[in-house]
């Protein structure tokens, strides 16, 4: 069954595959996760504003985000943001965006519904006592949110940013649809270049699995611990 | 924005002598309600044994069910469909490899398989919770009536827990409906890869995307709008959102 299978060609591809591949997933995982945690968390304010209008976008963003699946919003932002970028710079003619550059910001845009969602749910946790404690103290609104209430909600929703992380560094493989070269996609190259797609596969599949497996045990222990704090 | 828009697309021929482009993105829909249909059934049966062994009085079940949700949950879907298309076949006797490969529809059977498995780790772990919501006097009530273990699944736990999971399970299965776009990487033309290739055929970028999009708004509206029946239906009595 592995009899003929040749793993040293995995021994080879390890620089690049961690160099070049890794990097760019982590780095897209990193970035994505805290432009969509930034943006996602004013979507939920937003939300939570009082304001009907404010409200209403964040929601139909949020529920347009979360319709569609990843795959056609990486296509849509790959298409779409050269021209966006030439209606922001005024040039005369698309401008042409760099492959990272373009899944960054899909990633942020798509994730931020996601974030939005866990934030919201954060926001909701605490109880009404803090934000009336924090106005009778004469804090303003966003004096209010910045000390009292982000910080708890944050804490509190630690646990499930992490694994919308890890869910994330997961997603982030169908930028394959792109040819970029992210983690899977160097393995996939090396596969093809090679012959070799059992083992790279295989590999990959291994490397997805235990770095997944670390972080949620992480997750768990976190958990426990601000279980107890609680 | 110097862009040739071409609403009329949608009209014309399609290279592929398969109707019009719409027809094209049509077929593209059909077949990814056809592949979430038949994963979501794979999810479904798998999920709820899956779950049911996490709750079961078994180290054993317990630790099957554990390590199941793990391997599934903690891989990239993409990943998991490449395993299951490019790797599996490999890795069986010589015969059944190239039956597997040459089977016709091959991305079809391998999308919702992989899908499906995918997303029965998740369908296992909302059972779990299901059950595990449950008052602890509602096994207990089904043993002191004299119900076996199965009996008491069947006939107590089961029923309730599933009622109690249906809006989760309803997310769920809108989940199962997106990542079947994901198999656009091992070749499969449903809706979001017809839009792709309507976009390489004709170049009309936006459009294709458009349609493709108001046609996943539409299957999601469709979906929640029924469901949201169904929980009305099978509410369960004293609940909050019982009758």
């Amino acid at each position: 069954m592995f009899g003929n299978l040749d793993f040293d060609v995995i021994r080879r591809a390890l620089p690049y595959l961690f160099y070049e591949g890794m990097t760019f997933t982590l780095t897209l995982t990193g970035l994505a996760a805290l432009g969509g945690l930034v943006f996602g968390t004013a979507l939920a304010l937003m939300r939570l504003s009082g304001l009907k209008l404010l409200g209403r976008i964040a929601g139909v963003y949020v529920d347009f985000m979360r319709s569609l699946p990843l795959v056609l919003v990486i296509f849509w932002f790959y298409f779409l943001v050269p021209y966006i970028g030439q209606w922001v710079t005024g040039a005369s003619r698309p401008i042409s965006v760099g492959a990272f550059a373009s899944s960054l910001i899909t990633f942020i845009m798509f994730e931020a519904a996601y974030f939005s969602e866990i934030m919201r749910a954060g926001i909701q946790s605490i109880s009404r006592g803090q934000p009336a404690a924090a106005s009778a103290l004469g804090l303003t609104y966003a004096q209010t949110m910045r000390y009292v209430v982000l910080p708890q909600a944050f804490r509190n929703m630690l646990p499930v940013l992490i694994t919308q992380t890890i869910v994330l560094f997961q997603d982030t493989s169908l930028v394959y649809v792109l040819s970029i070269t992210d983690f899977l996609g160097a393995a996939s190259k090396v596969a093809q270049r090679d012959g070799r797609l059992v083992e790279m596969y295989l590999f990959a599949a291994v490397v997805y699995f235990t770095i997944s497996c670390i972080a949620s045990f992480g997750v768990r222990r976190l958990q426990a611990r601000i279980a107890i704090i609680r | 924005m110097n862009y040739n828009w071409n609403w009329g697309i949608f009209f014309q021929p399609n290279p592929m002598g398969t109707g019009t482009y719409l027809d094209m993105l049509l077929s593209g829909l059909v077949l990814t309600l056809k592949t979430a249909a038949l994963a979501w059934i794979i999810a479904l049966i798998t999920g709820s044994l899956v779950g049911v062994m996490r709750t079961l009085p078994s180290k054993g079940a317990n630790w099957f069910g554990f390590a199941y949700v793990e391997f599934f949950r903690n891989m990239p879907l993409l990943v998991q469909l490449f395993l299951w298309f490019f790797v599996l076949p490999e890795l069986l006797p010589k015969g059944a490899g190239t039956w597997l490969k040459q089977l016709p529809n091959a991305p079809f059977w391998t999308a919702a398989i992989g899908v499906g498995f995918f997303m029965s780790a998740r369908v296992a772990v909302q059972l779990q919770a299901g059950i595990g919501s449950l008052p602890r006097g509602q096994k207990m009530a089904a043993t002191a009536l004299g119900l076996t273990t199965a009996q008491g699944y069947r006939y107590v736990l089961l029923p309730m827990a599933f009622r109690i999971i249906l809006p989760p399970l309803t997310s769920e299965f809108l989940n199962t409906i997106k990542n079947t776009a994901v198999a656009i990487t091992i070749g499969l033309l449903e809706l979001t890869g017809q839009a792709r290739s309507m976009q390489e055929f004709s170049f009309q970028v936006f459009e294709a995307f458009t349609a493709a999009t108001i046609l996943y708004l539409l299957v999601n509206a469709v979906v929640v709008t029924a469901m949201r029946f169904l929980e009305r239906w099978v509410a369960i009595p004293g609940y909050i959102t019982g009758k």
